[in-house]
């Protein structure tokens, strides 16, 4: 009974384990699905690892070393469906700031002795890597797509999530919107919903946690007074 | 494996830890050799890339350090960045921050006690197979879990990540009656997290004190957690702006691993059970007398005894945060204004693992020259390691299997978070 139900796998790369608690976050369902799934390996939950392969992996962060290069791919091999959740693994992380920047400097800042440091001189999302089946965006992931990822997966079917902007997700909400009401800065017309317009709900700009939406129209944002193109021309001014 | 008598106890990944680490022990006939606490998760560069942010920035870019306590992040940075600026928010302010802080406790603390700490207690591999027997008891956690997560969504709009956290105070700041609804949860906690310090408090805890220096933040009148100065069982006190004077990181020979000691006195613990020792007279009665019953004397020394503390700071951290909510007052603007000057600054809060210190230095237009930031885990790696040592030491009768199983137990102790402690472990060993 147990041997036949799928197994799920959970990795981490360079990263905040903020994606991989948002399933331990899922307090009201998290013992549900580990009733539905073999929980096979998940070290920040679990000592106990099964041997692969697994029908799902989860993988946390991105690549910044060239073991975890590595690392991925051997991950890759053993995961019949791999799903990358969160901003690291889809897009780099906030830790891609290093790939406009010398990386051998910033290590020097940070490290007396940078030559200890293996490092790559980017951090780049697993999908440049390996293939992905399915990539959950959000820095954490929203854990009720998590939900409905895994879900999905185990009826075997298609997962559902959206790919236009946040404004949808504002006006479900009845937020008002921060860029006409307000003049505030807001990214949110180019970014993928998500969230559920968590951050015009507290009066403030989305700042593009969830990333850029499928078909982002940037041109149409750069109009609108009040943008954040406005903001980051006025910056670029002043420095 | 060994050779003349060498042994060597290896975990290669840490499980029910925050980040990934290593546990590397090497025993020579009846002596022990050598105990490295490793890290091997990436470095991510946050002190690198901070420059040239605005002074706005950090508090969201620091709480990517580390999902399991963004909030003690986002808390050190805006304390940082308004001791450099001059401003100095308290007030209605200064209580909603205290009341966000007290969900990150709840949460974070409920985390490590029925999901990473009490399996090993209980012999299991994990909560997920304690469900299997005690559904029961994981339901109770996840329960008191999820107030606290509820809680630091009211406040703080996501609980992983807080988007309603800014610079000088908030973005919009809740009216009393969002708060009611909350309070009864609270209530409701209260009793969960009473109940659980007298689970924890049967636990079977091995023999084992340490003589650790002990640190924490303190405040008069209150359990200090969003400011305070710092203070030491050695009787040292200081005013967290120097604490840079006081605290010295040290490299390892051999080792990328940075230690953290108090200049001309060596090694310390910072945490639940320092902060215990240090101010369990600020505690609320409740959980005073929580603390009284199950068996905490006037410190906590015994590393393994850290889990019930953890379960007396979460009556705390519910009981204060229920005060907190009964004594709201809306700020008259959710964020007091903070404009920027050169200069440099510097916060401390209690994070749920320790003394969590940020330096921030900001050029006159509010762009970061320089950052720097001291995490707990960081701090406490040359105590978790000495313990390791002494402990092994006392232990090396167990075969292999059982001890290293106990070593990892041991460092669990500390609920260490690597997430947080590597990017910095060797990143301010001797900077010249």
């Amino acid at each position: 009974m147990t041997s036949a139900m799928p197994t799920l796998a959970v990795w981490k790369f360079a990263s905040c384990d903020g994606c991989q608690l948002s399933l331990l976050d899922c307090e009201d369902e998290l013992l549900a699905v580990a009733g539905r799934v073999r929980v096979a390996h998940f070290l920040e939950a679990s000592r106990a690892v099964l041997p692969g392969p697994y029908d799902v992996s989860l993988v946390e962060g991105s690549i910044t070393t060239p073991d975890d290069a590595e690392r991925i791919r051997r991950v890759r091999e053993v995961s019949r469906t791999l799903v990358t959740i969160g901003a690291c693994a889809t897009a780099g992380g906030i830790q891609a700031l290093r790939d406009n920047a010398d990386v051998a400097e910033f290590a020097s800042v940070v490290y007396a002795h940078p030559e200890y440091i293996a490092t790559l001189a980017t951090s780049t999302p697993i999908a440049a890597h390996v293939d992905v089946d399915y990539e959950l965006h959000g820095c954490p992931v929203d854990r009720r797509q998590l939900l409905e990822v895994l879900g999905a997966l185990l009826i075997g079917r298609k997962p559902n999530i959206p790919a236009h902007s946040v404004c949808f997700e504002c006006k479900q909400r009845h937020n008002v919107c921060v860029v006409v009401a307000h003049g505030t800065p807001c990214l949110g017309p180019v970014t993928r919903a998500g969230c559920g317009a968590l951050c015009p709900a507290v009066s403030r700009g989305c700042y593009g946690c969830f990333g850029p939406a499928e078909t982002p129209n940037y041109a149409a944002l750069e109009s609108v007074p009040g943008s954040v193109f406005l903001e980051v021309t006025r910056r670029k001014e002043q420095s | 494996m060994t050779h003349r008598g060498e042994r060597i106890l290896d975990v290669r990944a840490l499980a029910r830890v925050e980040g990934e680490g290593a546990m590397h022990v090497r025993v020579r006939g009846d002596r022990v050799d050598d105990v490295r606490l490793e890290i091997y998760e990436p470095p991510r560069f946050f002190e690198a890339f901070l420059r040239g942010r605005r002074y706005t920035e950090p508090p969201d870019i620091t709480a990517r350090i580390c999902g399991i306590c963004p909030v003690a992040y986002q808390m050190s940075a805006c304390a940082a960045i308004e001791d450099a600026c001059g401003i100095e928010v308290g007030g209605p302010i200064g209580e909603l921050r205290r009341l966000l802080y007290c969900g990150e406790w709840i949460e974070s603390h409920t985390l490590h006690i029925y999901l990473l700490h009490a399996p090993d207690f209980l012999g299991y591999p994990s909560a997920l197979e304690l469900a299997k027997d005690r559904r029961d008891l994981v339901e109770r956690g996840l329960a008191l879990k999820k107030t606290g997560n509820d809680l630091l969504e009211l406040l703080g709009g996501r609980a992983i990540h807080p988007v309603n956290v800014r610079v000088g105070g908030f973005y919009r700041a809740p009216a009393p009656r969002e708060l009611a609804p909350m309070r009864e949860r609270l209530r409701v906690a209260l009793d969960q997290a009473l109940v659980t310090v007298e689970w924890v408090a049967g636990f079977d805890f091995p023999d084992f004190t340490h003589d650790h220096e002990l640190l924490a933040l303190t405040v008069p009148g209150r359990y200090a957690i969003e400011t305070g100065d710092v203070v030491t069982t050695g009787g040292l006190r200081f005013g967290v702006r120097e604490f840079e004077e006081h605290v010295l990181e040290e490299q390892v020979p051999h080792s990328t691993a940075l230690h953290a000691r108090l200049a001309g006195r060596g090694r310390y613990l910072t945490g639940p059970a320092a902060r215990y020792t240090l101010n369990h007279d600020q505690l609320s009665p409740i959980a005073r007398q929580a603390a009284a019953a199950a068996g905490l004397g006037a410190d906590c020394r015994n590393p393994y005894r850290s889990v019930v503390v953890r379960a007396i700071e979460i009556v705390y951290a519910v009981d204060e945060a229920i005060r907190l909510i009964d004594a709201y007052e809306p700020p008259v603007r959710p964020a007091e204004e903070v404009p920027p000057r050169a200069g440099a600054g510097r916060g401390a809060t209690e994070a749920p693992r320790g003394v969590l210190f940020h330096r921030y230095e900001l050029d006159a237009d509010g762009l970061v020259r320089t950052a720097r930031i001291v995490p707990p885990t960081s701090q406490n790696q040359a105590a978790i390691e000495d313990d390791l040592t002494r402990f092994v030491g006392e232990r090396l009768h167990l075969v292999d299997e059982r001890l290293t199983a106990d070593c990892e137990q041991a460092i669990r102790n500390y609920d260490p978070c690597i997430s947080c402690a590597t990017h910095f472990l060797d990143l301010s060993i001797d900077r010249g």
